[in-house]
């Protein structure tokens, strides 16, 4: 008894390309470990069996910027880390999208001074605004499927235009 | 005063005519710069204080002389015995000779110090900022240096500041 009897086995679903390109980047969009600070410790409690992001085809975090979708800059950007986050951001391949975890990537959160990145909006685009300090795993996955809501209305031409 | 330190203060107060005082049982002994290195040679050679437990400095702005106290932390690990030595650093003093031939440890401490205050240590093997990149104007821990880098968004001033927020491009 497979779900194909109560569709009545019609054997063909049609769709157009953009949704089925979007359905398969959003199922399989494997995230760049880029753990800075506290925030890392609740990306891991994300990643680990009680929350499990591999639910929604992530269970993968790449060491690698070259293999991997979408970057989680979780914690606070000094300075200095800036352009080596740009840099591994231009290592990406395309599509890439950026989840700013925390209140510190987002805007510089309790740390108003010289030496932290003001948001790190200011470095890569940034696609996703996870709030909190640090955001319980709950609230990163909220991010997650936010941005796969995102993800899922994107259009080739927007693409192409940029 | 612990009265091995007693001794030793004696020492130092007639051969390199240093001040001391005691704050709580610590004691701290003023030196002149150009009497460091002899006060730190002779601390670890004669009275074993062979661990150099931190190196630092305090800016007491808007005093000017002196502006700075360097200050180093020793710790004699066999008689159980800690001594502060400081050196007073005027403003415009071009620097203290570095500690680095004595201690290995002073290196990268004195990178640190001379990082965030902008203290010289002239004959530093590494003279080289530690923490902040290479190209930063200034030094962070200095009191003169300017505290907050952006002013905070609330609801009244929220889009004047989203303006001039330098937002990154793809």
């Amino acid at each position: 008894m497979g779900v194909e009897q109560k569709l009545g086995n019609m054997g063909v679903v049609t769709t157009t390309l953009e949704t089925a390109v979007n359905w398969a980047r959003t199922n399989a969009m494997w995230p760049m470990l880029f753990g800075l600070a506290c925030c890392a410790i609740e990306m891991m409690a994300a990643q680990a069996s009680d929350y499990d992001m591999s639910r929604f085809g992530m269970e993968l975090m790449r060491p690698s910027p070259r293999q991997s979708d979408l970057m989680i800059v979780a914690g606070r950007v000094s300075r200095k880390m800036a352009p080596v986050l740009r840099r591994l951001y231009d290592q990406m391949p395309e599509p890439k999208w950026v989840i700013a975890m925390g209140d510190c990537a987002s805007c510089g959160g309790v740390f108003n001074n010289y030496a932290i990145v003001q948001g790190v909006d200011e470095v890569v685009p940034v696609d996703v605004y996870v709030a909190g300090c640090p955001p319980r795993p709950e609230a990163l996955i909220h991010g997650v499927v936010t941005l796969f809501e995102k993800v899922k209305g994107e259009k080739f031409a927007d693409l192409t235009k940029s | 005063m612990d009265n091995r330190l007693e001794k030793i203060v004696q020492v130092l107060q007639d051969k390199a005519g240093a001040t001391f005082e005691e704050f709580r049982g610590e004691l701290h002994v003023f030196v002149g710069a150009e009497k460091i290195v002899d006060t730190l040679t002779f601390l670890r050679d004669e009275h074993q204080f062979s661990l150099l437990s931190a190196l630092t400095a305090v800016d007491y702005w808007p005093l000017e002389n002196p502006r700075f106290h360097v200050i180093y932390q020793l710790t004699s690990l066999t008689q159980n015995l800690s001594v502060q030595v400081r050196v007073p650093v005027n403003k415009d003093q071009p620097g203290i000779p570095t500690a680095s031939g004595i201690f290995a440890a002073a290196n990268w401490r004195e990178r640190e110090v001379m990082d965030m205050f902008g203290i010289e240590f002239p004959g530093h093997p590494d003279p080289r900022r530690i923490l902040m990149p290479e190209d930063w104007d200034g030094h962070p821990l200095r009191k003169d240096y300017p505290l907050g880098y952006e002013e905070p968004q609330f609801s009244f001033n929220l889009e004047e500041i989203d303006l001039r927020k330098p937002y990154a491009r793809e």
